[in-house]
């Protein structure tokens, strides 16, 4: 494999590679790809962000203040649109390119040209999200898709030009999605050190093994869903349409077949990378890596299963109802051996609170209150009241903020000075996180009492009842969306400059990528190293 | 708890306090922090099951992270911890440690949480068993249809809040965004089977107090039930995205005892044969434009607006519309396939337009249809009878 990699990449080929941006347009590069990954999530998280502060805006009071009915529903749709596909879902990929050949010994990813190619599909699948938005301004169409992230038919039918645009954004990011997935699969699976066992692999590159090949399962679901819909919306098919003999909840299924595992595409790479950052800040081995890379597996299996607990209230038969209710139950499992995992790991080691300790405690600790609600809401009698209601928004922001992009920030605290080679600013870190964590609180833990109360989600206007939690709830979210500028600053700061990083970064870290250099050479691990068993 | 540096306390009281939050949303009687108060048996059942539930995963919430909490606390390398080299358990001791609490939450998901809410679901479920009446729901954009077969009622309901109240120039009412002209009545103590329809996209019917909320799938019935318990008015919404309007289609429900439902039904089987009585009764131009007025702004401006002017392309305008001035009817009066008549009844498939045809009167239709021919700068002149209507359905 090592000669291999050789031939196709000749030593001295980088001594006369491009430079500036065809450097970035051209680069095979596995660290230069993962920049520019993680380059865009950062900026996509502010565009998704921006979006969804003007939403708040308008919730601040009952009313309608800044925005038509419209726009708020474009506005939300397209949030979270960007927010799953182009914010977390590159940081997650980023991660992966930069990692996995550190921690494996590779040189590089197996499959370096499909890398850049992967990455190189993700602006035009931005902008053709939000495209529409500027072509409203010129009179064109009537903005972006307005029927939610989810897509619903007979609305998403119904809907003007931005559906297509979705629909054919939504192709190209899962093709973006299944060319890395691949890569990752055919890297992990041959590009081990000599002596690397699947079963001792790190748990960040098995998170990163059971996403990608949840994304080759579900993405085509997904893409064939949406392609329905499209031939649907203008080819006079009726998959989606009772009077033509289709049914408007075959789309759900669909849709929800890639949208259940799509929450554990989105956490498996966090999950994979807690027990290193617990181990490294606890001075101690991680505890029960083998239960861990089993829990991944197991989630990864049933997360397959248990789709429709997305739409109980949709009038689904009973013994469907029972079995997916369950089914759902049966994931606190193996989520709990994970909890517990991280909970043993941090059981009578030598903690110190860096950053990335504090965010990964965090982390722990609102994700935990994602999973419990996640509990609760599998019932299906109990669910009739939270279902589309403040109650799911409240949970699923604590499972895909505080599990996800706060499990990402874990990660960019905890790498960044293996990536730059110097360290951030550990005073902005910490303030950083301090406000996120009382801020997204002071957002979202409103939330589950409007819920309670009764507000159904995605609408522009509410009751006079629900006044006092909105206000409180926008309030968090401003604040929120500003501290995010801490951390921006503080990448931007770190890049530029500041206190040289060791070879280690910190006191307690263990696995391969921590004996390169920091910033690692170009080329990775031109020997591969060997694992002693 | 000396040893706590202002750090270790600062997330000690964060996390008591998140703990605290979780527990105050069953520990407060008052509502604003729970569900309203329910009024039927499912209500109240998935009320308590809520509640039950709420302690279980506070309590879960509080154990496991207390145990997280005094290990940050006692196993920090700043008060000379020594990290120990264990990853895992290492004699059957430890591997029972391991188990104990894997059985607990197996208890808790199959057993303290799963046999409750088995029950809960037959019991939801069962929308026929000694069912006394039945009530059908057709969600519209954006606003709900009520049919009583029993008796032959049928009306629609739509909000009547102000648009000004909405923009903010005239100070909101007590029951903003949650009050209807038409509210479905419905007798204390009776099982009410609830059918469920769409004509358009999918809507969610929902009440709070009532712990029901099912979606309503256009070409699919999907059924669930109620018995209020308690006389009173119940408001609810939509709680599926349906569209623009999708925040201003709510759901009101006005419980009575039985002879008030009965003198209810009465008055409004009177209304409706007099509406049918409108039907065969020759209008005058002046009493339909009147009339038809009234039943735009009601059903038609929400998307073609006030004036006609709609909000393109999405919202077609009718002002200057070719199809609002085209033919009304052939010579021999028959509908012609597209014309504004067409529109009005049938709709227009894969478009926000719906058909019109079963949830408006003759003279509704009549009505509007005249209205629209002849304002917003369309001089059409002519006028269409309801008793014309009747004879095109």
């Amino acid at each position: 494999m090592n000669t291999a990699t050789h031939t196709l990449d000749p030593h001295g080929a980088h001594a006369a590679a491009p430079t500036g941006i065809l450097r970035w347009l051209t680069t095979t590069n596995h660290k230069d790809i993962g920049t520019m990954y993680m380059t865009f999530s950062l900026l996509m998280f502010f565009v998704g962000g921006a979006m969804i502060l003007a939403v708040r805006a308008e919730l601040f009071q009952p009313g309608l203040q800044l925005m038509k009915p419209e726009f708020f529903n474009q506005l939300i749709g397209v949030h979270a649109l960007v927010m799953i596909f182009a914010a977390l879902m590159p940081a997650a990929t980023g991660f992966a390119n930069w990692m996995i050949p550190l921690m494996i010994g590779a040189p590089d990813m197996a499959l370096p040209r499909l890398n850049n190619w992967g990455f190189w599909l993700l602006p035009p699948a931005a902008i053709l999200l939000t495209l529409p938005f500027v072509l409203a301004l010129f009179g064109i169409g009537d903005g972006a898709v307005a029927t939610g992230w989810t897509l619903y038919a007979p609305l998403s039918v119904q809907g003007g030009i931005g559906v297509d645009f979705a629909i054919f954004a939504i192709h190209i990011l899962g093709v973006s999605s299944i060319m890395g997935s691949i890569n990752i699969i055919a890297t992990i699976l041959n590009m081990r050190a000599p002596g690397m066992t699947l079963m001792q692999m790190p748990l960040f590159c098995w998170g990163w093994l059971v996403t990608a090949v949840l994304l080759i399962i579900t993405l085509p679901v997904l893409a064939g869903g949406v392609t329905m819909l499209l031939t649907d919306r203008h080819f006079g098919t009726h998959f989606f349409d009772a009077a033509g003999g289709g049914d408007p909840i075959l789309f759900q299924h669909l849709f929800w077949f890639f949208g259940h595992p799509e929450v554990y595409i989105l956490l498996l790479p966090v999950w994979g990378l807690m027990p290193h950052v617990l181990s490294t800040f606890t001075r101690k081995p991680i505890y029960g890596h083998t239960a861990q890379v089993w829990s991944f597996i197991a989630i990864g299996v049933l997360g397959l299963v248990v789709w429709a607990h997305h739409f109980l209230t949709a009038g689904l038969p009973v013994p469907a109802l029972l079995y997916f209710m369950y089914s759902t139950m049966s994931i606190s499992l193996p989520l709990a051996v994970l909890f517990f995992c991280w909970i043993a790991t941090m059981w009578r080691g030598a903690m110190s609170f860096e950053t990335p300790m504090l965010f990964a405690v965090g982390f722990i600790v609102l994700f935990g209150i994602a999973g419990l609600t996640g509990l609760v809401l599998a019932d299906v009698a109990a669910d009739a009241q939270y279902h589309h209601s403040y109650f799911v928004v409240a949970h699923f922001h604590y499972a895909l903020f505080t599990g996800g992009i706060m499990g990402v920030m874990t990660g960019v605290y905890y790498w960044l000075p293996k990536w730059t080679g110097h360290m951030y600013s550990e005073k902005l870190g910490k303030l950083h996180f301090w406000l996120t964590v009382v801020s997204f609180n002071l957002t979202f833990m409103p939330q589950f009492f409007l819920g309670l109360a009764g507000m159904p989600r995605r609408i522009p206007d509410y009751a006079l009842q629900f006044a006092e939690f909105n206000a409180i709830s926008t309030v968090g979210s401003f604040i929120l969306g500003l501290s995010q500028l801490i951390f921006a600053y503080n990448i931007w700061r770190c890049v530029k400059g500041g206190e040289k990083a060791s070879n280690t970064v910190w006191e307690g870290t263990s696995g391969l990528e921590w004996e390169l250099s920091s910033p690692p050479p170009h080329h990775s691990w031109e020997t591969q190293p060997v694992i002693k068993a | 708890m000396t040893t706590l540096n202002p750090r270790a306390s600062g997330l000690y009281r964060l996390f008591a306090g998140l703990g605290l939050t979780l527990a105050a949303g069953t520990a407060i009687a008052d509502y604003t922090w729970n569900f309203p108060k329910p009024v039927t048996p499912i209500g109240r059942d998935t009320l308590s099951m809520h509640n039950q539930f709420m302690i279980i995963i506070t309590v879960l919430f509080v154990v496991v992270f207390a145990i997280m909490i005094y290990s940050m606390l006692k196993h920090r390398k700043s008060v000379g911890a020594q990290p120990a080299s264990f990853s895992g358990p290492r004699n059957a001791l430890q591997w029972f440690w391991v188990l104990v609490p894997f059985a607990i939450l197996l208890f808790i998901d199959f057993v303290l949480m799963g046999i409750p809410a088995f029950h809960a679901v037959i019991d939801m479920e069962d929308t026929r068993t000694r069912a006394d009446m039945v009530l059908k729901v057709t969600g519209l954009q954006w606003k709900w249809q009520y049919e009583y077969p029993d008796s032959g009622i049928k009306f629609v309901s739509t909000l009547t809040t102000p648009r000004a109240q909405i923009e903010g120039t005239e100070a909101k009412g007590e029951n903003y965004l949650l009050e209807v002209d038409n509210e479905v009545v419905l007798p204390v103590g009776k099982k009410v089977r609830i059918l469920l329809t769409s004509t358009d996209v999918i809507h969610t019917w929902w009440v709070p107090q009532f712990g029901v909320k099912r979606d309503a799938i256009p070409g699919f019935l999907r059924e669930t039930w109620v018995r209020i318990e308690e006389p009173g008015v119940y408001r609810g919404q939509c709680a599926e995205l349906c569209g623009k309007d999708h925040g201003f289609m709510p759901v009101v429900v006005r419980a009575v005892p039985e002879a008030e439902y009965t003198a209810w039904v009465d008055k409004k089987k009177t209304e409706m044969a007099a509406a049918a009585a409108g039907s065969d009764k020759a209008w005058t131009k002046d009493e339909l434009m009147a009339a038809g007025k009234a039943a735009y702004d009601k059903n038609c401006a929400a998307c073609h607006q006030a004036e006609g002017q709609g909000i393109p392309p999405a919202f077609p305008a009718l002002a200057g519309s070719k199809i609002v001035n085209g033919p009304l009817l052939s010579a021999d009066g028959k509908l012609i396939p597209d014309s504004h008549v067409d529109r009005v009844m049938n709709g227009k498939a894969g478009t926000a337009m719906q058909s019109f045809k079963a949830t408006l009167s003759d003279a509704d239709l009549a009505a509007i249809i005249t209205f629209e021919r002849n304002s917003f700068g369309n001089k059409k002149g002519d006028m269409i009878q309801p008793a014309q209507i009747k004879a095109l359905r």
